[in-house]
Formats: C-alpha cells, sequence, structure tokens
C-alpha cells in the first residue's frame, strides 16, 4: 500500500541530481501530490562532471549542463539554505526562519569539496557551477596553476587545464595520484600521463602554506621547495554535506545513515518514518563492504538510489532494494577511464593491460581472491564484461 | 519501439550496455552498437538504460503504427 502525503506532500532538500530523479521516480510511480525542492544554490539541477572537464576548458557555454526538470509539477525554493529538521513537527527550518512543513521527506544535499583553512584571494575549490566559472575565468587570467590533491577531480582539472596551455603543478602526499581509490598501477598510469603532458606533478609531497598577502603568489611544500601559482585549486575530496541536520536524531556519522532501501536511521537504528535519503550525502551496507557501510561520490549512484529512495518512501510496506554494482568514469587528457565494482575495498589487483602508448589500461581488483572491480582505460568494451561478473556474484550474495 | 542514440553525444559510458544488454554492446574500438528496433517486452529494460545515460543519448520512439507512446 502506499502511504499518505495528502496535507503538505513531499519536502525535497537538495536541487541537484539525487533530488531530481527522487522527485523524476515520485511522479512515475503515480505520487501526483505536492512536491516541494529546496536548494541552496540559484541554479535550476544541473550536471556536475562537465565543470571539471569540457565546461572548465571552455569547449561549452553551459548550455549542456541543465537537467530535465520540465513536466515534473515542483516548486521550487532556490537560494535557500535547509539550517535545521525538526523530525517530531515534520519541518525543515531554512536560513531566513521560514519552515517548510513535510508528509514525506528526501535528503539529497550531496557533499560538499574540503576547504583550505585562512585562504588568500585566487584559492578555489571546484564543487558547483559558480566554483567552475570563476575557476575558468581565473584560469584564463593568469597561466599558473597549483592543484592541491591528485584524486579524480584534481587529476581532471589538472588535465583540463594543461590542456588549455595552463602551467600545471599537482601536489599530493600520496605516493600516486588516485592512490587510495584505484592503487598503485593505475595510479601510475595517470602519473605518466600527467607527465608526459607536462604537468609538474609532486607526488609524496605536501603544500606546507599558502604564499600572498592577499592574493595567492604560490605555496610552500613539505620538501622545502617554493611553486609560484596565482591559482589554486583544493581538490582534497569532500565531505558529506550533513552539518543541518546536527541534533536532529539522525545518525549522520560520516554521512546520512541509510538501510539498503535508503531508509534514514536514526540514532538508535531505527528508520526515521517517512525519511529516505540519496545520493552522495549517503552512507549505506552494500554486501562487499564492511559494517559502516560506504559513500559513493559517482554520478550512477546518486541516480539509481534516489529511485530507490523514491520507491520506499511511496510503498513503505514493499521498500525497494538498493543492491548496485557501481561504476563511475572519469575522463583525463585522451583516456576515458571507466570502473565498476569498489575497487578501493580491494586487498590486490591483477593489471592485465598497461599499455602507455596505445593509452590502454585494463586492471582487475580483488578482496579475499573474489573479484571486486576493475578499471580501464580507453576499453570499455571489457568494463562491461567485469560488470556482468560483478552483477552474478551479487546475485549469489 | 525504435531506439535512437545520438551518437554526437555518446561518450562511451556503458551504462546503457549495464541496463539492457540485449539491446546495446560496445565493438572492440569502444564504438557503441545498438538495434534500432526491440520488441515492446524489452521497454523497461530500454527505458532504464535511457535514463542511466549520463549524456541523455538515448531516445525511444513508438515503432510506425504502434499506438504506445
Ligand atoms: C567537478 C566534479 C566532477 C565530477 N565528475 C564525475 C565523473 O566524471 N563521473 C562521476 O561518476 N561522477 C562525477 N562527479 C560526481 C557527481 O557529480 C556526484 O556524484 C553527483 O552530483 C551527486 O549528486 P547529489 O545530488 O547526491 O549531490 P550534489 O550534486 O552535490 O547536489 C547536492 C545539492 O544540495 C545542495 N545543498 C547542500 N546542502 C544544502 C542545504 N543545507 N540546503 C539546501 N541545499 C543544500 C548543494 O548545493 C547541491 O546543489 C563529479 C563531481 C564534481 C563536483
Ligand atoms: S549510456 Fe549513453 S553515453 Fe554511454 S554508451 Fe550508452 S548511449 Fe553512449
Amino acid at each position: 500500500m502506499s502511504a499518505r502525503f495528502d496535507e503538505h506532500g513531499i519536502l525535497v532538500v537538495g536541487a541537484s541530481l539525487a533530488g531530481l530523479r527522487a522527485c523524476a521516480a515520485l511522479r512515475k510511480h503515480g505520487y501526483d501530490g505536492r512536491l516541494t525542492v529546496i536548494g541552496d544554490e540559484p541554479h535550476l539541477p544541473y550536471d556536475r562532471p562537465p565543470l571539471s572537464k569540457e565546461f572548465l576548458a571552455g569547449g561549452t557555454d553551459g548550455a549542456d549542463l541543465p537537467l530535465p526538470v520540465a513536466g515534473l509539477g515542483i516548486t521550487w525554493q532556490l537560494g535557500r539554505r535547509a539550517t535545521r529538521l525538526h523530525l517530531a513537527a515534520r519541518t525543515v527550518e531554512v536560513d531566513d526562519g521560514t519552515r517548510f512543513p513535510f508528509d514525506g521527506l528526501v535528503i539529497a544535499t550531496g557533499s560538499t569539496a574540503r576547504p583550505w583553512p585562512a585562504a588568500p584571494a585566487g584559492v578555489h575549490t571546484l564543487r558547483g557551477l559558480d566554483d567552475a566559472r570563476s575557476l575558468r575565468a581565473a584560469l584564463r587570467r593568469d597561466g599558473r596553476l597549483l592543484v592541491i590533491g591528485a584524486g579524480f577531480v584534481g587529476s581532471e582539472v589538472a588535465a583540463t587545464a594543461r590542456g588549455a596551455g595552463v602551467d600545471v603543478t599537482v601536489v599530493d602526499p600520496a605516493p600516486q595520484p588516485l592512490h587510495r581509490a584505484v592503487g598503485e598501477a593505475a595510479g601510475e598510469f595517470v602519473a605518466a600521463l600527467h607527465r608526459q603532458a607536462g604537468v609538474d606533478l609532486r607526488t609524496s609531497t605536501k603544500v606546507v602554506s599558502l604564499e600572498g598577502v592577499r592574493k595567492l603568489t604560490g605555496a610552500r611544500l613539505s620538501d622545502g621547495t617554493e611553486v609560484p601559482a596565482t591559482a589554486a585549486v583544493v581538490a582534497l575530496g569532500s565531505a558529506p554535506a550533513t552539518g543541518w541536520l546536527a541534533g536532529s536524531g539522525l545518525d549522520i556519522t560520516a554521512g546520512v545513515r541509510c538501510d539498503r532501501h535508503a531508509r534514514v536511521l536514526r540514532r538508535d537504528g531505527t528508520p526515521a518514518p517517512g525519511v529516505v535519503a540519496a545520493g552522495d550525502v549517503t552512507r549505506w551496507p552494500h554486501p562487499w563492504a564492511d559494517a559502516p557501510g560506504v559513500t559513493l561520490g559517482h554520478w550512477s549512484h546518486a541516480a539509481e538510489q534516489a529511485e530507490t529512495a523514491a520507491h520506499s518512501l511511496l510503498f513503505p510496506g514493499a521498500p525497494a532494494s538498493y543492491r548496485p554494482v557501481p561504476s563511475f568514469w572519469s575522463d583525463q587528457y585522451d583516456v576515458k577511464f571507466r570502473s565498476v565494482g569498489l575497487p578501493a575495498l580491494a586487498d590486490s589487483a591483477d593489471v592485465r593491460e598497461y599499455d602507455l602508448g596505445a593509452r590502454r589500461l585494463d586492471v582487475a581488483y580483488f578482496r579475499q581472491g573474489r573479484l571486486i572491480g576493475a578499471l580501464t582505460g580507453n576499453r570499455v568494451a571489457r568494463i562491461a564484461a567485469y560488470r556482468a561478473q560483478l552483477a552474478a556474484d551479487l546475485e549469489g550474495r | 519501439m525504435k531506439i535512437q542514440v545520438d551518437m554526437d553525444l555518446c561518450e562511451s559510458h556503458g551504462q546503457c550496455v549495464f541496463a539492457a544488454p540485449a539491446i546495446f554492446s560496445f565493438d572492440d574500438d569502444d564504438n557503441l552498437v545498438h538495434a534500432e528496433t526491440a520488441d515492446e517486452s524489452l521497454r523497461d529494460a530500454v527505458e532504464k538504460a535511457a535514463a542511466a545515460c549520463p549524456v541523455r543519448a538515448i531516445r525511444i520512439e513508438a515503432a510506425t503504427g504502434d499506438a504506445a507512446a
């Protein structure tokens, strides 16, 4: 039986991919009541992946970014930041004190880039459209970029900026780019791409301080050297945007904790009635992961978990289960990296192809001898086969 | 139903291949190949594929003479 939302309808907090996909799924399942979306950005939902790639390169004006919102009957509350959830009163408070009542709630506030404390002007993070616009302008103005952190976003920004002729230095404390996410060999492959493109890559190195009184002039590194820079991107990963949920009674340790039906759990471990969550903000149990569960910053995860969340909200008696084979992509230079599974959880890897000249990579990841993930570069056809194998493994669990 | 893929948009993400392997696959050069028509019984899978495509390259149309939208 479906749940009732007659009085106040369903409220979605977070106006991006997960929030919008939840709305689309609610409508698809026949929900025709009130649907309100609160978002702190002034923009309607748009796609973030191009922000570190085509959009940053300046190849597009952003016309391809907006996500389709037509026909969903959504009341938008944009430019409003949720500051508090009152679970018992069933309201969400926003920054000007207004309270939005709800019968059903979808939490989809994503994640926030970790900033550099007390940074001079010229230091950017990259999460939203406005960030990307100002970074793009900075790259056009001046020619020396420092990228702090060689994860996916950092590596993509470095590749894009290099492609635009910008001088780029990348600094990362790990021995390879993307080390934690995809391990030794794949990290080495990415390092080689950077170096071949003329990026000054400093691994096993930390940024000690950013220099410049009002405007960035450079950085001091842990190896004692200094690098000049007129702009910097802090790409040190992101944290789930859960600040507004403090004191709500929900479990927000390392993300909004969900069960496998995307229902949000309270601190006592029981689901909060009528509250679901989806996307980067969640931490949830995956059969391949240990107890506290996983948090994924992948486009497909946000899109897919939102469907489960919508279903569980509408049909509390028959909640859907979310057991995906995770997948993500990353485009750097002329290499399309594609990944399936959870390579970060592997304890060993098998490098099946490593051909820098042909720009091809194929690495399989294992945990306790079982395939848990794969990463390919310019070998998409193979990723489909890996994915099928991983899907079969999930069936059996 | 008819299936169209805008190959100018397609970036070989593979999500459609995951969702509907009977319809979509890759050749050895990582180019997408797909069936241009499919039986109505596969509509669910094809709709899933279209929704999963990050660049929204997949369009589904009713085959001529087919009442379904
Ligand atoms: C630069 C960049 C490049 C990426 N590239 C790739 C890629 O190549 N491949 C891939 O698979 N994934 C990529 N991703 C990840 C992908 O974009 C995310 O996984 C996806 O956007 C998650 O969607 P979401 O809706 O959960 O969160 P978000 O897209 O982060 O949306 C959350 C929204 O909620 C808003 N919000 C936060 N707090 C509040 C509040 N208190 N009140 C109101 N609104 C609030 C935020 O401002 C934001 O608009 C990339 C991300 C970035 C930033
Ligand atoms: S999901 Fe979209 S981009 Fe990916 S292969 Fe299919 S059509 Fe192309």
